[in-house]
């Protein structure tokens, strides 16, 4: 049962999603009323909305969206609500990659090697997610790779730390890997907008795909759908969405667990039908929860991947307690 | 005249040679019936015909084309195929699932119109239309049984190949099953079923192959595929026909005990 229309979903998120991104623009230590927001240009309000917040605004959007999709995909394709990147361990093995390039430093003379050392990272986490899974996809096997791949991306993490040349290398990686959409510049929102554009595009082109899988892999293939293909599409989509993400804000986790989760009884539980709408609910999430993280009263800002984690980590359990109460 | 063919297929999984050497031609507007003991091939071949398993060696054709020389989309759309054990991982409506059927004609818009005419066709035709808005998780077997037929029924296959589709209903579905798949072939549609029920299998089928380990023992009409002696070949127990009120009953007289 659709509990509401296709467009009047579509109509609340998108209204949400503007309302926030404006309120993304004006929110902060210094509040910026729209009035000003074209005040002359050496006006320094007019350097906080465009130079620091409207890029920031415009990544919390964009990986909102790239983690949403992955994460409605991602459950799509293993049939389990409790698929994510970041509990598949795609996002700490993008981490993993990201943190190669910075403790090598090859990050400072060439920055666009850490979205590729990123990218690369999720690439390798979601293939080996797919081979071990093969065609007995269950929901533990998913899962208990998921905690193979985490384990050992943070292991390779930590064996990082450990050698890094300099306290200033271990400081950046330890502020890195917190997620953060804080301080960033256009100069990010170049270099992932259009990896995680190109890997959102793929994603939804999935739909039909993840319905038929609906039937099981079997009923998927004699439905005339291609599992090869199936899987390379979701493993390049996920990696350059996800990855793209992982590189200019590091692990922000839960989003996509969560925002499917959620709209899921919205859309009569079509794997398919989830995909654009949890994007949209995804980039909603992230813009919230930046404006949050930046008006709270602390003297360091409050972490987003931080932030995320707070609320995720009992909504995760809530979930858990839920799928045994079913089981039961 | 549409066929479809499997010609000397050997299938090896693991050690076992599951397959060994299996011929037999299909044919439209027939129930077909394939029964054996457990482990003699019949759900290897059923995916062997639906084209979503390669036989080591031989070959499996539709009308003259290699089954795995045609699109998946277009073999899709002339076989459908219902797994033994059946998968509907989300709670999805019946009328959504029904529309799974129709995934091999979709394009990227999703259900036109005339989807989901077909759609509606062929919930009325599984006796499931009453319950489009229900919820899958919430069905009885027998009910979760007839819409995943009518999932099939809406892809409007040539054939229907359904593994072991009886397991588990009373016999007041079993029955609403069979009398579904009779009406399907009486349309002209080619209906290979597997079965455990030699019983079953006597009332419904055209046309019976008894498989045992890995190679057709009979192909015949059912009164002489399900014969005592093939019987007693295949299974290991003693058999004998009675006339029943509805037709002819297989008695099992004696086991290999």
């Amino acid at each position: 049962m659709t509990a509401i229309s296709r467009g009047a979903l579509f109509a609340i998120l998108l209204l949400a999603m503007a309302v926030l991104a404006i309120a993304s623009l004006s929110a902060g230590k210094m509040w910026v009323p729209w009035s000003a927001w074209f005040a002359a240009v050496d006006d320094p309000r007019w350097t906080i909305v465009f130079e620091l917040r409207l890029p920031r605004t415009v990544l919390a959007i964009a990986v909102g969206m790239a983690l949403g999709a992955s994460g409605a995909a991602l459950q799509g394709y293993t049939r389990n609500p409790l698929a994510d990147p970041g509990i598949l361990g795609v996002s700490s093995m993008a981490a993993f990659g990201a943190v190669m390039t910075l403790y090598l430093g090859m990050s400072v003379t060439f920055p666009w090697l850490l979205p590729v050392g990123a990218m690369l990272g999720a690439f390798i986490g979601v293939g080996t997610l797919l081979l071990l899974s093969g065609s007995a996809s269950s929901l533990l096997t998913f899962v208990l790779a998921g905690m193979v791949l985490n384990t050992l991306s943070t292991a390779g993490v930590a064996l990082a730390l450990n050698l890094a040349p300099t306290p200033w290398a271990v400081n950046e990686i330890v502020n890195w890997l917190m997620g953060s959409l804080a301080d960033r510049s256009v100069e990010e929102v170049r270099m992932a907008l259009p990896f995680i554009a190109v890997g959102c595009a793929i994603l939804f082109t999935m739909p039909r795909a993840l319905d038929a899988l609906t039937l099981g892999e079997a009923g998927a293939r004699s439905l005339g759908i291609s599992m090869e293909r199936t899987r390379l599409w979701l493993a390049l989509g996920v990696c350059l969405a996800a990855g793209a993400s992982v590189a200019v804000t590091g692990v922000i986790g839960f989003v996509g667990l969560v925002t499917p989760h959620l709209l899921r009884p919205l859309v009569g539980s079509r794997p398919g039908a989830l995909l654009l709408p949890s994007a949209l609910a995804g980039a909603v999430i992230v813009l919230a929860a930046d404006i949050i993280v930046r008006l709270m009263p602390s003297a360091a800002e409050l972490k987003l991947g931080v932030a995320m984690a707070a609320i995720g980590g009992p909504f995760f359990l809530m979930l858990l307690i839920n799928l045994r109460r079913k089981a039961a | 005249m549409s066929s479809l063919t499997v010609r000397d297929v050997h299938v090896r999984l693991g050690h076992k040679q599951v397959l060994a050497g299996v011929s037999a031609m299909f044919a439209p507007g027939q129930i077909t019936c394939v029964v054996g003991p457990n482990g003699a091939g019949k759900s290897t071949l059923l995916t062997l015909l639906a084209g979503l398993r390669k036989p080591d060696s031989g070959e499996v054709r539709v009308d003259d084309a290699h089954i795995g020389a045609l699109p998946p989309r277009i073999r899709a759309q002339r076989i459908g195929y219902l797994p033994q054990i059946p998968e509907v991982a989300w709670a999805i409506d019946v009328r959504t699932l029904v529309g799974l059927g129709r995934t091999p004609y979709i394009g990227a818009r999703g259900l036109t119109a005339a989807d989901d005419a077909i759609v509606d066709r062929a919930m009325e035709n599984a006796g499931i239309a009453a319950m489009a808005n229900r919820d899958v998780t919430s069905l009885s077997g027998g009910e979760r049984a007839r819409a995943l037929i009518g999932r099939a029924l809406a892809g409007e296959p040539e054939w229907l190949l359904a593994d072991e589709p009886l397991t588990g209903l009373d016999p007041g579905y079993q029955l609403e099953v069979t009398a579904l798949f009779r009406r399907m072939a009486g349309n002209g549609c080619g209906v290979i079923v597997t079965l455990h029920d030699l019983h079953m299998a006597l009332r419904m089928a055209d046309r019976v192959i008894v498989l045992a380990e890995g190679r057709v023992l009979a192909d015949d009409t059912p009164m002489r595929a399900l014969a005592p002696a093939i019987l007693t070949q295949a299974y290991g127990v003693e058999t004998r026909f009675w006339d029943g009120a509805a037709g002819p009953v297989i008695e099992i007289v004696g086991g290999r005990g």
